[in-house]
């Protein structure tokens, strides 16, 4: 196409605040929409991170004894526990201080020698006993499991010390470089613990971005805490977990009535907790994509309008090229690069207020750096977005008889 | 004269009806996110206690091990066991609180309700005048009871409700965590927004059910509910021993002076002078004291998404302004024929600004109208979302007004280039053209 770039520029600079405009628009409109869909994708690529755990057929279920001293919960525990496995549909069950996607728990330190020295890593401890891997569903990579015999209780004044640890990979990788970290000592006091195994992923109880550092620190301890509040977890045979949610809280209160369930989140399926503890990432990426569609419709909409306005002004002058020889595809091909130069000078500026905007959001709140690809999406996007905009009033343009020279007004 | 130009505004409004929707509709859109992300923020960054929020101070000092120091490290934002009593027994302010959350299992007198967890308050009885706590039936509990861990408990409004069906409950006997406890009081209907004493707990809409004497939570060995900060060999358990190198209680003080606070400010440091001569302290002494609004500033108490939502909208109010500011160029420059006849006619050029700037001015008006469905639309999505703030988000008469003042301000602004643009054309030139 024989691109007339000329005479489009005198005729712009006849019409600088239009242009300008039209331009500060797109560069506007660019640098929001870069910037939030690069939201929308990392918090997607936060609520689409692996637990590690078999979601899909976990139930949790929050007990708390009444009247119950702290060493009297060992054996009500138990009980409740051979309760819980006896049910029908369920595979198998352990009574936990947390779980991943709960959002509460037990974080501390391990270190790599004794009383705090040496090196340092962040790990989240979860209370477990033999057939807590089996009930979580975790892939056991290396070692073995806990024996039944290194159980224990826990109570609230007590030192976590245990001689026998579980730890996920990413800590056993953050721990010992060479990737053998069964039979390795490590340290959560003064005593030694020996990691007798390690599992492939378990998330910790946290999805905030402060635990995002570590998020894949976890280590299981062969205790059970003995307070009188606790958590079941359950696993359930495929198309059972319907039918367990309502049959265990029915089962534990029918074996020993002293007992608070909570009616809200007391029994929750996983899926559920992962819906809680994402909703509001989920709920700010919604809100991103309602923002970009609504901001592009406004712009195009704008470039519409602006474009409807020069073509009814310029009538006239059509009318004289089309008079002079000019084909319908000489004005169509004169509109549309008009707006692409337009748009072409918006976007340089959006890049830069995108680049410049992005550096604010990672001051301000912590946001990562926005990767080129994403500018050069948004580049395209707008300029087609341009293109198309200004294709309905181009073709009315085009449409312009020659004989409008002719006429006066 | 203006009721002329609103006429003649409405007239040639009406003459372009696609271009004036979309000029009304990218205002509306442009003010109804806008006021929906700033009444959330409104809400959010309200004072809990306006009356008193400059006199309130939350006590920090630094009770840690040298362990890990840096010069200008905050101190932990909680005390432990041994400072809160030493400061509570100075009495060194107005008044004074020590105070911690709990959970607290209630086993109802009634037999057809369940036993249930409540979330709990253990405090000193300076907790409810310090606070102007109002009460429905009964009074708080007073120094005396603190003494002597009486088995006293003051319940909330919506506790009351659901234990005693509202009736006045004072004398009672209430079964809580395996205790009988005798009720005092019963609040009025109290919801400080947000929970400015407390922040490790749920921030918003998230008052206790229970409030217990501190001393007597402690001797009936009552669960601790919070966050927990320790160092040294401390645990981390649910019972907290009164030894433990443990910071888990808010201490709150009222200075009703600026002088006042400064010589309690003094007190602080004197006080941490003293505890490190006797070995107790390590570092140097490093004490803050922070009103309500400072507090709740320092603790970036309103969540940073809602605060990213604020930018993001106000980012679009922008562009939608700019998308205006085009189209009523485009809708000017097309009335030049008839501007410049007016012109010819003896119409000064302020005239026609000024008739220009009130046919925005109306398009403002009619764009703040559709804004204001927008937020109240959009407030109603954000009441139904599952945020813990999520139904305290209501407009009110001032956002209201400021709605209306923000479109028509917008629109106005975005009305002048245009109008002076399309005013600054000459008569003569523009006629011939014709």
């Amino acid at each position: 196409m024989n691109l007339q770039v000329k005479p489009i520029f005198s005729a712009l600079r006849h019409h600088k605040a239009g242009t300008l405009l039209i331009a500060l628009q797109i560069a506007l409109t660019l640098a929001i929409v870069c910037n939030a869909l690069f939201i929308i994708q990392q918090r997607i690529s936060l609520l689409t991170r692996p637990s590690g755990v078999d979601e899909a057929h976990l139930i949790r279920v929050m007990n708390g004894w009444v009247g119950a001293s702290d060493k009297d919960v060992g054996p009500l525990m138990q009980s409740d526990l051979d309760t819980l496995r006896r049910l029908p549909g369920v595979v198998d069950a352990y009574a936990t201080n947390a779980t991943p996607l709960s959002g509460g728990g037990w974080a501390t330190g391990m270190h790599s020698k004794p009383d705090g020295k040496g090196k340092r890593v962040q790990t989240a401890i979860y209370f477990s006993d033999a057939h807590t891997l089996d009930t979580l569903g975790l892939k056991l990579v290396a070692g073995r499991n806990f024996h039944a015999s290194e159980v224990q209780g826990f109570l609230p004044n007590d030192t976590l010390q245990p001689p026998q640890i579980i730890v996920t990979r990413a800590l056993a990788d953050n721990l010992f470089s060479d990737g053998h970290a069964v039979g390795k000592v490590v340290y959560l006091g003064k005593k030694p613990s020996t990691i007798i195994g390690v599992v492939a992923r378990l998330q910790v109880p946290w999805v905030a971005s402060w635990a995002s550092n570590w998020e894949g620190n976890s280590t299981l301890v062969p205790r059970q805490m003995l307070t009188n509040g606790t958590n079941y977890v359950i696993r359930v045979r495929d198309g059972q977990l319907q039918k367990v949610l309502h049959s265990a809280p029915a089962a534990l209160l029918a074996a020993d009535r002293m007992r608070v369930i909570p009616d809200d989140q007391g029994v929750v399926t996983f899926e559920q907790m992962r819906a809680k503890a994402y909703k509001s990432d989920r709920g700010m990426a919604i809100l991103m994509g309602v923002i970009c569609t609504v901001l592009l419709a406004i712009t195009a909409a704008g470039i519409v309008g602006l474009t409807s306005f020069w073509v009814g002004q310029r009538r006239k002058q059509i009318g004289v090229r089309r008079a002079l020889g000019a084909t319908r595809h000489d004005i169509l091909g004169y509109f549309l690069t008009e707006n692409l130069l337009i748009g072409i000078a918006g976007v340089a500026i959006g890049g830069a207020l995108a680049v410049g905007m992005n550096q604010w959001l990672m001051h301000a709140f912590e946001m990562q750096r926005l990767s080129w690809p994403w500018i050069a999406g948004g580049v395209v996007v707008l300029l087609l977005l341009g293109q198309a905009a200004v294709l309905a009033p181009a073709l009315r343009a085009s449409n312009v008889p020659p004989v409008v020279a002719t006429r006066s007004v | 004269m203006l009721a002329y130009y609103f006429q003649l505004a409405i007239h040639s409004l009406k003459r372009n009806k696609v271009l004036t929707a979309l000029m009304v509709l990218a205002i509306a859109v442009g003010i109804g996110a806008s006021m929906t992300t700033l009444t959330v923020l409104h809400v959010l960054s309200g004072n809990p206690i306006p009356e008193k929020s400059a006199r309130l101070y939350r006590v920090q000092i630094d009770p840690r091990g040298s362990f890990g120091f840096r010069p200008g490290m905050e101190p932990p934002n909680q005390v432990s066991w041994i400072d809160g009593m030493n400061l509570l027994h100075a009495a060194r302010a107005d008044r004074q609180a020590l105070m911690t959350g709990g959970l607290v299992a209630v086993q109802p007198a009634q037999s057809m309700l369940d036993a249930f967890f409540a979330p709990a308050r253990y405090t000193s009885a300076g907790f409810f005048p310090m606070f102007d706590v109002p009460f429905r039936y009964g009074h708080p509990w007073n120094a005396a009871d603190d003494q002597a861990s009486a088995r006293v408990v003051v319940l909330s409004h919506a506790l009351n409700e659901k234990l005693f069906g509202g009736r006045n409950s004072v004398g009672r006997m209430l079964d809580v965590g395996g205790h009988a406890l005798r009720v005092v009081g019963v609040l009025g209907d109290w919801r400080p927004n947000p929970l400015f004493y407390d922040l490790t707990r749920n921030s918003y809409n998230a008052t206790e059910g229970i409030y217990v004497p501190l001393s007597t939570s402690q001797v009936l060995g009552f669960a601790h509910d919070g966050s927990t900060d320790c160092w040294g060999n401390g645990g981390g358990s649910k019972r907290m021993d009164p030894a433990a190198p443990c910071a888990w209680l808010q201490f709150w003080v009222q200075l009703d002076t600026p002088a006042s606070a400064a010589a309690y400010r003094r007190f602080l440091v004197h006080y941490s002078q003293q505890q490190k001569a006797l070995g107790r302290f390590q570092r140097p002494p490093n004490v803050r004291l922070r009103n309500v609004m400072q507090w709740l500033d320092y603790n970036q108490v309103v969540p940073a998404n809602v605060r990213l939502q604020t930018w993001l909208a106000f980012g679009f109010l922008f562009v939608c302004l700019v998308n205006t500011v085009g189209l009523m160029l485009a809708k000017f420059m097309r009335r030049q024929g008839e501007l410049s006849v007016r012109r010819a006619m003896g119409a000064s050029r302020r005239t026609l600004f000024a008739q220009l700037l009130v046919e925005s001015g109306v398009v403002g008006l009619a764009g703040g109208a559709g804004g204001l469905v927008i937020a109240l639309l959009g407030l109603w999505l954000v009441r139904h979302r599952p945020a813990a703030y999520a139904s305290l988000a209501h407009l009110d008469g001032a956002m209201l007004m400021i709605t209306f003042l923000l479109a028509i301000c917008a629109s106005l602004l975005a009305g002048v280039l245009p109008a002076w643009r399309a005013c600054s054309i000459t008569p003569a030139s523009m006629l011939k053209s014709q």
